[in-house]
């Protein structure tokens, strides 16, 4: 069953007297609980069709359906709810709060999106700040913690809301290549942990080829599609 | 909101030194208002103090039309003894009243003998008088009584200051006092000085003072009529209602045409430091208004450099689903937490800036007296109003950048370097 359903998809930006069209018919399928990589040079529409997906930004043409709901139309206060309860994100900069602790992070989504009692779910957050293995830098600040720690968080930020759906932005590009691989197989064991859909745009080829899935962009268009699960 | 709050407190100490500037300028700002007040306040109030308790007691009532014209000291328009009694009667009616003095006032001339001039005198009861503008005493200098107070019995005269001076009149000296009664005709009478009035700031500042029983005499008009009526009040405070109630009992006694025959005046359309009371009154106004624009200011200005330095982190929390409405009220609590910080700060060292003062003893000139004590006080419910405006203000001033805040597209906010 597809969690994502993208058809003939575009968006076009106005620059002054220009327009530019970032995506261009774009049709796309992503099923639940895969690991789902978009790949392409720089320009090619990656961010773009991440942003779609995440319900961070609306289509100029085109549907998207996210968990089977129909997300292209819906306004600003429905979009920050549907991202609150059915999605996580993992940023190229980490992006934590800083003056958060790291618990305090991984918190947030909680109770500042889900309304929820964070006491209550103090076992849910120590156990993920485990899985992600920085349990024992849960008091301390972001500037206080690695890059590749902050990553960590942020994937445990983005994961403890039990999303559907965990869109990760170059989450690597930031990360040397052993910390990059890592986050990767991260996500891919919390992927697994969770049977929560992942998808991820990167540069890095050796990166690249831990998804299961590779959507190839071009000039605003999919050029290829991989399914690496039947070899 | 605890969530909401913490965060938005952390944010202001992760900007230790920009949030301790603003704060200061808001607790600068809240002392020097609230210090204004306090000082300007005791100022005024020892002002008025001393005019309505050295002089003109806190009411007066006249025949309609005397005072128009105060400056001749008119005869023609006295009270007869029965509308003096009538209206003595009804003061005393009203509860609020404390006391009330009658007086005789008229213009002379002084002779020692060797040399005349002019002097405006008011016949007066000393007992009653000293009840109604108790400070008065004090500007005595001369024979005492038993009860600790200057003595004007009759044949005695109290005599300004500067014509004590100027005609080098001593306590004990002979004096002749000469003046015309509202017939025209002219009289005299020999008098004793027997005391010294210093010097005041305002109307009758400079007057003589005798017996009203001496007065009586001198003018030849029967005992009982007068031209003036000092009110004393119980409570200061009670002013404007007593007035009012007052000013509606008079107003129905008419005479043969159907006109009214009192008219009754507070002592600020008697005195000329009312119009600086009102000058003080709009200083603080004024004082106020630049408190209003520093706080506007300053706290609208950080706020929006805040927006402006965490775009990326509003984007952010955007980004997870926070909704608009929250990262609005977590900017809002950035602004109003500087806002009170500042309100409660200001207020405390306003309160022991005020102790400070009062306990130095500060003492100021005010016309021919130099030795008056300032006592700064300031009521709470003026620091609270003060704070609550400084609250307000913030929570205003950030309103923009909170706004400014919640309307950022996620997809923008991200972006940005």
């Amino acid at each position: 069953m597809a969690l994502v359903e993208v058809t003939n998809l575009s968006k076009k930006y106005q620059m002054g007297d220009v327009t530019i069209s970032a995506l261009k018919d774009v049709s796309l399928e992503i099923e639940e609980g895969t690991f789902v990589s978009i790949v392409g040079p720089s320009g090619s529409g990656k961010s773009t069709l991440l942003n779609l997906i995440g319900v961070l930004d609306q289509p100029s043409s085109g549907s998207i359906r996210v968990a089977d709901q129909e997300v292209g139309r819906l306004n600003k206060k429905e979009r920050a709810d549907f991202r609150g309860e059915n999605l996580g994100f993992v940023f190229q900069n980490f992006n934590l709060i800083p003056v958060l602790t790291v618990y305090e992070n991984v918190e947030y989504p909680l109770l500042m999106v889900l309304n929820e009692d964070g006491s209550k779910q103090r076992d849910q957050i120590h156990e993920l700040l485990d899985a992600v293995g920085v349990l024992e830098h849960r008091s301390k600040r972001p500037h206080q913690i690695s890059g590749g720690q902050m990553q960590r968080v942020a994937v445990a930020r983005a994961l403890i809301t039990r999303p559907k759906l965990v869109i990760a932005d170059e989450p690597t590009a930031n990360l040397d290549h052993d910390t990059a691989y890592k986050i990767i197989n991260l996500m891919k064991q919390m992927k697994d942990k969770w049977n929560t859909t992942f998808v991820f745009s990167t540069h890095d080829p050796k990166i690249i080829g831990e998804a299961e899935i590779i959507y190839t962009l071009e000039d605003g268009m999919i050029k290829n599609r991989e399914d690496r699960r039947t070899k | 909101m605890s969530k909401i709050a913490k965060i938005a407190y952390r944010n202001l100490l992760r900007y230790s030194r920009r949030t301790m500037l603003t704060s200061m300028l808001v607790i600068i700002g809240m002392v020097a208002v609230l210090l204004f007040i306090a000082i300007a306040g005791s100022f005024k109030q020892l002002m008025v103090g001393q005019i309505t308790d050295s002089m003109l007691g806190h009411l007066q009532v006249h025949r309609k039309g005397y005072v128009s014209s105060i400056e001749n000291s008119p005869l023609n328009l006295n009270l007869n003894t029965k509308q003096a009694t009538k209206l003595t009667d009804i003061l005393k009616g009203n509860d609020q009243v404390n006391s009330v003095s009658a007086r005789l006032k008229f213009g002379g001339m002084i002779s020692n003998f060797i040399e005349t001039s002019n002097i405006r005198l008011n016949g007066i009861n000393p007992e009653n008088e000293f009840q109604t503008v108790p400070l008065l005493s004090q500007r005595v200098n001369g024979k005492m009584g038993s009860d600790g107070t200057p003595t004007l019995n009759p044949g005695e005269l109290w005599v300004p200051e500067t014509l004590a001076k100027g005609m080098k009149l001593k306590i004990g000296a002979q004096v002749v006092l000469v003046a015309t009664n509202k017939d025209g005709s002219v009289n005299g009478v020999p008098l004793v000085v027997s005391g010294i009035v210093g010097a005041m700031t305002g109307p009758g500042g400079r007057d003589g003072y005798l017996n009203i029983k001496d007065a009586y005499q001198l003018l030849r008009v029967k005992d009982g009529e007068v031209n003036e009526i000092a009110i004393r009040l119980s409570r200061f405070n009670a002013l404007e209602p007593v007035f009012s109630d007052l000013q509606k009992q008079l107003s129905v006694i008419k005479n043969k045409k159907e006109k009214p025959i009192f008219e009754i005046h507070t002592w600020e359309k008697l005195s000329p430091f009312s119009s600086i009371a009102k000058i003080i009154d709009l200083l603080t106004l004024f004082v106020k208004v630049i408190l209003i624009a520093i706080v506007l200011v300053s706290i609208m200005n950080v706020m929006l450099m805040a927006v402006y330095e965490r775009i990326r982190e509003i984007g952010t929390i955007a980004a997870i689903g926070t909704r608009p409405g929250k990262i609005r009220l977590l900017f809002l609590m950035e602004g109003l937490f500087l806002g009170i910080f500042g309100a409660v700060t200001g207020s405390i060292i306003s309160l022991g800036i005020i102790q400070f003062l009062n306990w130095k003893s500060i003492t100021m000139s005010f016309g021919k007296q130099d030795t008056l004590v300032l006592t700064p006080s300031i009521a709470m419910s003026e620091v609270f109003i003060t704070a609550l405006i400084v609250v307000a203000i913030s929570a205003l001033a950030s309103l923009q950048p909170a706004v400014k805040a919640s309307k950022l597209e996620p997809v923008d906010a991200l972006r940005h370097f």
